[in-house]
C-alpha cells in the first residue's frame, strides 16, 4: 500500500513537469517573448538607424516625382510620374512576360514530355538530351547566354536579317509588322465574343445530350468553326478593316512595325526553356502515372487509339500534372525577377530604383514582397480552381 | 482402353524456332523504333534533319574552329574585327577561358595564396569521397569532419589572419570558391534548419505552428532576389549602429533561410507519409518527443524524401549565381564580369564564358542528381513498388 502510494505521488509530482501540456505552454510562452523582445530589438535598431542616415519612412515618397525613365511601358509613364506609376509599370511587365512564359513554357513542356514518351528512339533521346541539359543549369546563366551570347553578336540595324512575313532580326531586337486596325473592326471583336458564348453553348447541349441519349457530338470541330469563322466572317463583313504597319529600314534604325526588345525576348526565352525542361518531366510522370490497365480496358472497349488518349489517359494524367505543374508557374514568376540582371525594367528592378533614390529599403523590400505574394496567391488560386474541375469527383 | 484413330503423333519436342527476321536484329529494332507508322517516319525524318543541322554547327564551332590558347583577342577575332582569323570565321574562344581560368576559380583570391582554396578543395574532395562510397566505414565520423571539422578548417583556411596566415577579405573571393562555399554551407544550414521548421509546422503547439507556416510560406512566395535585397539592405538596419557584417555572410544568411523554407516542405513530406502506427508505436514504448523523431521517424522519412532533398540541393546551388545581383561575383558573376575585359571582348567571348560555365554547373548538378537516383535505388526498402 505504502509503495503504491509513493508510486503515485511521484509520478504526480512528475507529471507535473512531464505534462505535455504545460510544457507546451512554457515553451511557447519562452517563443513568444523571445519573439517579441526581438522584434522589439530590431524596431528600435531600425528607428535608430533610420534617424541616424536622415532616411523617411512611411509610404508617402509614393506620390512624389519619380525622376528616372522606364525602357518598356505598357501604360503611359514618363519620369515626371509618380514612384507609385512607376512600382504600377514595373508589376505590369512582371506579369506580361509571366504570362507570356507561362503560355511558352507549356506548349515547348508538353511537347518534349509527350516527345520523351515517343515510340521513336531518336525523338526520345533529343528530349531526353533537352532535358537534362536545361534542368541542370542556372536561369541566369541562360539569359545571359540569350542576352549576350545569342541576341547581343547579331548583326547592326543595317545588316538586319530578314526573315519572312516583313519581319527583321537585329541586335536591337526583331520587328514585326504591326496589325493596324481600321473602323468597323468592333465587330470582328463582338464576333468573337459571340463565338466564344456559343461556344460554350454548344458545349453545354452536347454534353447533356450525350448524358441522356449517349449520342456524341463533334463539339471540338464545330468550336473551331465558330470561333474562327465567325470573325472572319465579320471581319469580310466590315470590309475587311485591318492593314499592316511593316518595318522599314532606314540609314541607322528600322522605323515602325511592332518592336521586341532583346530584353524582353531573352528573358522569356530563357524563361520558358528552362521551366519547359521541368514541365516536361512532371508531363511525363503523369501520363506515365495512369496505369497501363486504364488504356487496355479502353482498348478493350473497342476506343481507338485518338479517343484512349483524350477520353481515358489525359483527363487522369492532369490530375497527377496540375499541383507541380501550379508551382511551376509559380516558380516561372518568380524567376522572372531575373529580369533585373539584363535591365529589363519589371517589379524587382523598378522597385529596387525606387529603393536606391529614396533610401527607403523597407517599404521597398516590403513592397516587393507584398507584389510578389499577392502574384502567387492569384496564381495558386487559378490553378485550384482549374485542379477542382480536374479533380476526381467521388460520388 | 480406348483405341485412337491417329495416323501421326508428335513423339519428339519441336524445336524453337528462330524469330522471322522482320522480327529480330538491327531490321527489326530501326522498324519498331523509327520507322513503325508513317506520323513515325515524318518524326524521325525531321529528328534526323535537326541533328544533321545542329551537330555538325556545334562541333564546328565548339571543337574544329575553336581557338584553344592565347594572348589576347586578337587570336579570336576575324581581320576585319583586328584579329588574325579570316573573315567569316565563327568558333569557341577557349583561349579566353584558358586566361581567365584562375579568376574563373578563385575571383581575385591574392595570386601566392592560392593554395589555401586549393587545400581546401583536396580535403573536402579527400572526405566527401568516402562519404558518397557506400562500402567505406567509419560513416559517423566522415561526416562529423566533413561537416564539423572541414567548415572550421575551412574557415581559418580562406579567412586568414591568424596562425601567420594573411587576411583575405571575402570581397576578393570569387569564381567557383564562392559558389562550392555558399552552397555547401547552406547546405549543411539548410537541412538541419529545414528539419527543425517542419518538425515545427507539424507541431500541436498552435503558435510554434503558425509562426513556421508563415515564415515558409512567405519565403516560398517570394523570389530569392528579394530575400537577397532583404538580406543585404534591410539586415544593417536591423543591427544596432555600428554593428556591421559582412556581405558574403548575408548573402549565405539569406541563402540559407530561402532553402530552407523549400527544404521544409519537402521533409513535411517525408514525415506525413509514415504511417501513424509508427508514432504511435514510438509513443507506446515510452520514447519522449526527440527520441521518437530521431530514432524512428526521421530516418523514415527522410529516406523517402532523399530524391526531393537532393532536388533542393541543386536548385540551391543553381540560385548561388542570383548573388550576383547583390553584387558579389560566383563563378557566373566572374565570367560576366570578364566580358567586359576590352583585352579579350570579341563576339564569340560571351557565348564561350557562358558555356563553360554551364558546363561545370551541369557537370555538379547533373553529378548530383545521378547520385541522388543512385542512393534511392540502394536505400529502397520497399516502400515503393
Amino acid at each position: 500500500m505504502a509503495s503504491q502510494e509513493i508510486l503515485r505521488e511521484g509520478s504526480s509530482r512528475g507529471s507535473f513537469i512531464n505534462d505535455p501540456r504545460i510544457r507546451g505552454l512554457f515553451f511557447q510562452t519562452l517563443v513568444v517573448i523571445l519573439l517579441f523582445g526581438s522584434i522589439w530589438w530590431i524596431v528600435h535598431n531600425v528607428i535608430e538607424n533610420l534617424q541616424r542616415l536622415h532616411i523617411a519612412s512611411g509610404f508617402g515618397f509614393l506620390k512624389s516625382r519619380a525622376g528616372f525613365d522606364i525602357s518598356d511601358t505598357p501604360i503611359a509613364y514618363t519620369s515626371d510620374s509618380t514612384y507609385f506609376r512607376a512600382l504600377v509599370v514595373g508589376l505590369l511587365n512582371t506579369i506580361i512576360v509571366a504570362v507570356a512564359g507561362i503560355v511558352l513554357a507549356t506548349i515547348v513542356g508538353f511537347t518534349i514530355g509527350i516527345g520523351r514518351l515517343s515510340n521513336n528512339w531518336l525523338i526520345r533521346k533529343i528530349c531526353t538530351v533537352y532535358v537534362e541539359i536545361f534542368r541542370n543549369i542556372p536561369p541566369l546563366l541562360v539569359i545571359f547566354f540569350w542576352y549576350s551570347g545569342v541576341l547581343a553578336v547579331l548583326p547592326p540595324p543595317r545588316e538586319s536579317i530578314h526573315l519572312p512575313l516583313g519581319s527583321f532580326l537585329n541586335q536591337r531586337g526583331f520587328y514585326l509588322p504591326r496589325a493596324v486596325w481600321g473602323d468597323g473592326s468592333w465587330l470582328i471583336g463582338v464576333a468573337l465574343l459571340l463565338a466564344i458564348a456559343m461556344t460554350w453553348f454548344v458545349a453545354h447541349r452536347a454534353r447533356q445530350r450525350q448524358r441522356a441519349t449517349g449520342q456524341q457530338f463533334p463539339v471540338f470541330w464545330t468550336s473551331v468553326a465558330l470561333i474562327v469563322g465567325l470573325p472572319v466572317l465579320a471581319f469580310l463583313l466590315a470590309g475587311m478593316p485591318l492593314t499592316f504597319d511593316f518595318p522599314k529600314q532606314s540609314t541607322f534604325n528600322l522605323t515602325g512595325g511592332f518592336w521586341i526588345k532583346p530584353e524582353f525576348l531573352s528573358l522569356l526565352l530563357a524563361l520558358s526553356f528552362y521551366t519547359a525542361a521541368f514541365i516536361a518531366e512532371i508531363v511525363r510522370a503523369g501520363i506515365r502515372g495512369v496505369s497501363k490497365g486504364q488504356s487496355e480496358a479502353a482498348a478493350a472497349l473497342g476506343l481507338r487509339s485518338g479517343p484512349i488518349l483524350r477520353l481515358v489517359v489525359i483527363p487522369q494524367a492532369m490530375r497527377i500534372v496540375i499541383p507541380p505543374l501550379t508551382s511551376q508557374y509559380l516558380n516561372l514568376t518568380k524567376n522572372s525577377s531575373l529580369a533585373i540582371a539584363i535591365g529589363y525594367p519589371d517589379l524587382t528592378a523598378t522597385a529596387g530604383t525606387v529603393l536606391n533614390q529614396t533610401g527607403q529599403a523597407v517599404e521597398g523590400v516590403f513592397i516587393m514582397m507584398i507584389a510578389y505574394l499577392v502574384l502567387s496567391l492569384v496564381t495558386s488560386f487559378v490553378m485550384n480552381i482549374v485542379n477542382a474541375r480536374m479533380a476526381l469527383v467521388e460520388r | 482402353m480406348q483405341e485412337h484413330d491417329m495416323s501421326w503423333v508428335r513423339a519428339e519436342m519441336a524445336l524453337a524456332q528462330p524469330a522471322p527476321p522482320t522480327e529480330r536484329g538491327a531490321y527489326a529494332w530501326v522498324r519498331k523504333n523509327l520507322i513503325g507508322s508513317v506520323g513515325d517516319t515524318i518524326l524521325t525524318v525531321l529528328g534526323i534533319a535537326i541533328v544533321l543541322w545542329v551537330l555538325p554547327q556545334i562541333i564546328n564551332w565548339a571543337f574544329i574552329n575553336a581557338v584553344w590558347t592565347g594572348p589576347d583577342r586578337t587570336v579570336c577575332t576575324t581581320a576585319s574585327q583586328g584579329g588574325i582569323q579570316p573573315d567569316g570565321w565563327t568558333g569557341a574562344c577557349w583561349a579566353f577561358v584558358n586566361a581567365k581560368f584562375g579568376q574563373f576559380m578563385f575571383g581575385t583570391y591574392p595570386i601566392e595564396e592560392r593554395w589555401r582554396p586549393i587545400l581546401v578543395a583536396i580535403l573536402f574532395v579527400a572526405l566527401l569521397v568516402p562519404m558518397l562510397i557506400p562500402r567505406v566505414p567509419r560513416k559517423g565520423l566522415n561526416a562529423i569532419l566533413l561537416f564539423v571539422a572541414l567548415p572550421i578548417v575551412a574557415f581559418f583556411l580562406l579567412v586568414g589572419g591568424m596562425f601567420g596566415l594573411p587576411h583575405v577579405e571575402t570581397p576578393r573571393w570569387g569564381g567557383l570558391l564562392v559558389t562550392l562555399s555558399l552552397s555547401f554551407v547552406g547546405i549543411a544550414v539548410s537541412l538541419p534548419l529545414g528539419i527543425v521548421l517542419a518538425l515545427g509546422r507539424r507541431s500541436k503547439m498552435p503558435i510554434i505552428k503558425w509562426l513556421c507556416v508563415v515564415f515558409i510560406e512567405t519565403v516560398r512566395g517570394i523570389p530569392l532576389i528579394t530575400v537577397l535585397f532583404f538580406a543585404s539592405v534591410m539586415l544593417p538596419l536591423f543591427l544596432p549602429a555600428g554593428v556591421t557584417f559582412d556581405k558574403y555572410l548575408r548573402a549565405l544568411i539569406g541563402v540559407s533561410l530561402f532553402a530552407a523554407a523549400y527544404m521544409a516542405e519537402v521533409v513535411r513530406g517525408g514525415l506525413q507519409a509514415i504511417p501513424k502506427g509508427q508514432y504511435e508505436g514510438a509513443d507506446s514504448l515510452g520514447l519522449g518527443y526527440w527520441q521518437k523523431m530521431g530514432l524512428i521517424v526521421l530516418p523514415q522519412a527522410l529516406k523517402l524524401v532523399i530524391p526531393g532533398i537532393v532536388n533542393t540541393f541543386i536548385g540551391m546551388l543553381k540560385d548561388t549565381s542570383l548573388v550576383l545581383i547583390i553584387s558579389m561575383f560566383d563563378l557566373l558573376g566572374v565570367v560576366k564580369q570578364n566580358f567586359a575585359d576590352p583585352n579579350w571582348a570579341t563576339p564569340q567571348t560571351p557565348k564561350s564564358g557562358l558555356i563553360f560555365a554551364a558546363f561545370v554547373f551541369w557537370l555538379l548538378c547533373f553529378g548530383m542528381s545521378r547520385y541522388s537516383m543512385y542512393t534511392e535505388r540502394r536505400l529502397d526498402t520497399g516502400y515503393k513498388r
